[in-house]
């Protein structure tokens, strides 16, 4: 290895169609550090990392490993390079345990031996501190040890070069922290991390250099030491960005929606929410935090008219004269011929909220079709509303005919945002509405979030990053297995204190069984 | 296979998927697409039977236009395609699989049959048209509605579904066949009202078959419309593309479902009509004959616009028509003229993967590019 980069990309381009991902990139890892890629939305990080793991080739430019010039054409030729990547979406086998999946695509010769992986996983988990049981299948584990498993997946191929696209995504404090000490162990023992993050805090504790890209233009890289994340933001952005979320006071609040003893099962009898009982106020941004699939989805679809709930669960919508409105065993059509102007972000844009092939302007038109007496749909306002939505929440477009699907992510939720508010809701609810959106689109989407409450609409906010959470909201639910394990007062909760409560109840369980 | 890590090595091809394909340029893919088509089956031709190609498609195209009788049987033939595949399209844009065309032609041309030989008295022609028209109409819908409750209420699998209503509507009729027999013995319905011609589609302007085509061509204009500009067009467009987002939006799902296979099944019946009140005036298992197979190649390679349905329904019935003709000319037998039926709609098909895709080829004269391969 010697003084060798670990990885070195030279001059790297990539184009998707009249597209420009990567321009020009030099790019350089080194041995035994963390490595932080940093930068906005559709700047290029993960295309010029699918280009290291072989999913992508390159148009232009040289990729080097260990000093020596590479050709990476497929996910094996990296693997064989020693690169591993660790997706945002896992690819795992859900029936199969965590060492059955570990070599799963390995061609081993001779008959497979069970013990001999199970004890070379556990060789690898012991040295790096890895919290892992080889024969626990995964639809057992929680999204953090479906990641271990990924992690250690690409360590028992000998990969030397690790990277991970937004691993913390779906992680509580905690269990970022033990990710955070598990990559430095790594580090220790030789291995180049790059981690892909949004997280300025996150950057900040565990990298050691931060390489910023700004819509496929290296930026440049700083020590992380020599940095903070004031700076590294307007690496990011180009232009100074204030990090600030403003958090006035409604004079007039009003409660808009009471939920009583809410409980929902699945199609298989399992309990998804657990006796849920909250109140969401009108000029209040109500939070609700949680590991994901916690019931958050079961909660929001249940109040939009989506989702049937057991008996004895009642959603009361309490309209301006104070005349209360069953909503449950509603659909939403019904919903909205009762005068509740309910909006709603659903977590899945496209497959909820959207429709992707279909332009800015039908999209518009989803929520307003049935408008007017005759059979045929107008679509002269949602043209104008999909105009103005462009013009103020500036969506990139080619044009309004262009299919939705073909936007980048923060482009579609505005499109989503937008045509949701323009319905002048009385309650808003969002299912996370930033993820995976930029640092100003996000600042965006919370200040609108703010304008309604200050409008007097009661938010409903489903959100992941607890900072975030505790910044924005004025009152945080937390959700734990489907039981609301609290409901605090964000100006005083504390991070470390709303994730314990979001894993409180599952502790509890686990006591109960041992 | 490993990687040889020591050789910089390209790939010799790589695909992306295009953003966007300008009008012109996806059409000149086309062209290209048929020409080449052309080229290779000629060279199929000669390699086959030593025919001169150019002597082959000019026997094709005088087996399709040749004379006015052919032509006009094109122009009835491609209209009863037109009329499946235009009945398909809602039910396709909605992602509802309905393979079961088949069996709405055939019971539509059943009970086009029955009014034929039943009502052939006692009804003044128009009457007994617009009869004709509403019970095809009707038995299609139901054929179309069975499986259509059916996904919406228990959501069962309406490939297998629809496949199997064909199953039931052949049976029905064979039954029917035999019930009508004509002469009897001969196991045929035999040409209905042959002589008195009762129930026949009406010579217009001296033109057999015009009726057919201004049918066909309102169905289409009509569904153009339906599926482009009306609210419950909107509706099978969002219902096909998600669900959920269907659910989101207020939409009924399960109405949606049941309205539009109502809709298809009804226009395949209509087509049913066609076959046997405007073309054969006879009913058999074969009326239907595989068009509603074919009709969902048209409805599919149309993108469900109806109006390129018709440039499409025309292309497959020339084919057919000229395959026929040339096996007959030149003394070939079927398999030789479907050959070059196959090589071009393979050639028309693949063409629509160089429209949605661009295909770059190994960069001449890179810096480290490495010639041995």
């Amino acid at each position: 290895m010697g003084t060798e980069a670990a990885v070195q990309m030279k001059g790297i381009t990539k184009c998707f169609g009249a597209t420009v991902a990567n321009n020009n990139v030099d790019f350089e890892l080194k041995h035994g550090e963390i490595l932080s890629l940093l930068g906005e939305n559709g700047s290029g990080k993960t295309t010029l990392m699918n280009m290291l793991a072989g999913i992508y080739y390159p148009d232009e430019g040289q990729i080097f490993v260990n000093g020596r010039e590479v050709s990476i054409t497929s996910p094996k030729d990296a693997f064989n390079l020693g690169i591993g990547m660790i997706h945002q979406h896992y690819k795992l086998v859900d029936v199969f345990t965590a060492a059955e999946n570990i070599i799963l695509g390995l061609e081993e010769k001779g008959g497979l031996d069970r013990r001999a992986v199970s004890a070379k996983v556990k060789e690898i988990a012991d040295r790096y501190g890895f919290d892992i049981d080889p024969n626990q299948k995964i639809y057992e584990m929680s999204v953090s040890q479906k990641q271990t498993v990924e992690i250690v997946k690409v360590l028992y191929r000998g990969a030397e070069i690790l990277i991970l696209d937004e691993p913390t995504a779906v992680l509580t404090p905690q269990e970022t922290d033990k990710l955070f000490k598990v990559m430095k162990n790594m580090k220790a023992d030789g291995k180049a991390l790059i981690i892909i993050t949004h997280k300025l805090n996150e950057v900040m504790a565990v990298s050691d250099r931060v390489a910023v890209l700004r819509k496929g233009v290296y930026i440049g890289d700083v020590p992380t030491k020599d940095t903070d994340p004031q700076k590294l933001t307007d690496m990011m952005v180009g232009h100074a960005v204030t990090l600030n979320i403003d958090r006035p006071q409604y004079d007039k609040p009003q409660e808009r929606i009471e939920v009583q003893h809410l409980t929902v099962k699945d199609a298989e009898g399992v309990s998804r929410l657990k006796d849920v009982s909250f109140n969401a106020v009108g000029g209040e941004i109500l939070g609700v935090a949680g590991i994901s699939g916690s019931g958050q989805k079961q909660l929001l679809e249940a109040i939009a008219g989506l989702q049937p709930a057991e008996p004895g669960s009642r959603i009361l919508f309490k309209d301006e004269g104070g005349k209360e409105h069953e909503l449950l065993g509603k659909d939403p059509l019904s919903i909205a011929k009762l005068g509740v102007a309910l909006s709603f972000v659903p977590e899945d844009r496209l497959g909820m909220g959207l429709v992707g092939n279909m332009d800015l302007t039908d999209n518009m038109l989803l929520r307003s079709y049935l408008t007017g007496r005759s059979i045929f749909a107008d679509r002269k306002k949602p043209k104008e509303l999909a105009q103005k939505v462009v013009d103020e929440l500036e969506v990139v477009t080619p044009n309004l005919q262009t299919p939705v699907r073909k936007l980048s992510g923060g482009n579609v939720q505005k499109v989503l945002v937008g045509r949701e508010i323009s319905m002048n809701p009385t309650v808003l609810m969002s299912a996370y509405a930033v993820r995976g959106l930029d640092i100003n689109t996000s600042y965006a989407i919370y200040n609108l979030m703010t304008e309604q409450k200050m409008k007097g609409v009661a938010v409903i906010y489903v959100g992941e990053d607890l900072d975030v959470l505790l910044e924005l909201c004025d009152r945080i639910l937390v959700l734990c297995d489907g039981e609301v394990s609290g409901i605090v007062d964000a100006r005083t909760a504390t991070k470390d204190g709303i994730g314990l409560m979001m894993t409180q109840n599952q502790n509890k369980e686990k006591e109960g069984q041992s | 296979m490993s990687a040889n890590k020591e050789t910089r090595r390209e790939p010799f091809v790589r695909i992306s998927k295009r953003t966007s394909i300008s009008r012109g340029k996806a059409w000149g893919i086309r062209g290209i697409a048929l020409l080449l088509a052309l080229i290779v089956a000629g060279l199929v031709i000669f390699a086959i039977v030593r025919l001169n190609p150019v002597f082959v498609y000019g026997a094709m195209w005088e087996g399709a236009f040749g004379t006015k009788t052919r032509a006009w049987a094109t122009v009835r033939d491609a209209m009863l395609m037109l009329c499946i595949a235009v009945g398909l399209a809602p039910a396709f844009k909605m992602k509802f699989w309905n393979i079961g065309a088949e069996g709405q032609i055939l019971v539509g041309g059943i009970s086009t049959a029955f009014c034929m030989i039943y009502f052939k008295t006692g009804m003044s022609p128009f009457l007994l048209f617009i009869v004709m028209i509403v019970t095809s109409a009707i038995c299609g819908a139901v054929w179309g509605l069975i499986p259509g409750i059916f996904k919406a209420r228990w959501n069962t699998n309406e490939t297998l579904f629809t496949l199997m209503m064909n199953y039931v509507a052949i049976q029905l009729t064979s039954y029917s066949v035999a019930k009508w027999e004509n002469p009897p013995g001969s196991n045929s319905v035999g040409i209905i009202n042959q002589t008195t011609k009762v129930g026949w589609f009406p010579t217009i302007f001296g033109q057999q078959y015009l009726l057919n085509v201004i049918i066909v061509m309102i169905l289409t204009v009509a569904m153009f419309i339906y599926l482009k500009y009306s609210k419950q067009g909107y509706e099978i467009s969002v219902v096909g593309d998600s669900e959920n987002t269907a659910r989101y939006a207020g939409i009924n799902v399960r109405k949606v479902y049941v309205r539009t296979m109502a809709l298809s099944g009804a226009i395949c019946g209509l087509a049913g009509f066609l076959a046997v009140s405007g073309a054969s005036h006879t009913i058999s298992t074969s009326s239907a004959g595989g068009r509603g197979f074919t009709a969902i190649i048209v409805a599919w390679l149309a993108k469900f616009n109806t109006f390129t349905m018709i440039l499409i329904s025309f292309l497959l019935i020339f084919l057919e028509k000229g395959a026929t003709e040339i096996a007959s000319r030149y003394n070939l037998n079927d398999y030789a003229s479907e050959i070059i039926t196959g090589i071009i709609l393979f050639f028309i098909l693949g063409s629509e993967f160089f429209i949605n895709y661009d295909v770059k080829f190994r960069g001449r004269g890179r810096k480290g590019a490495e010639k041995n391969d």
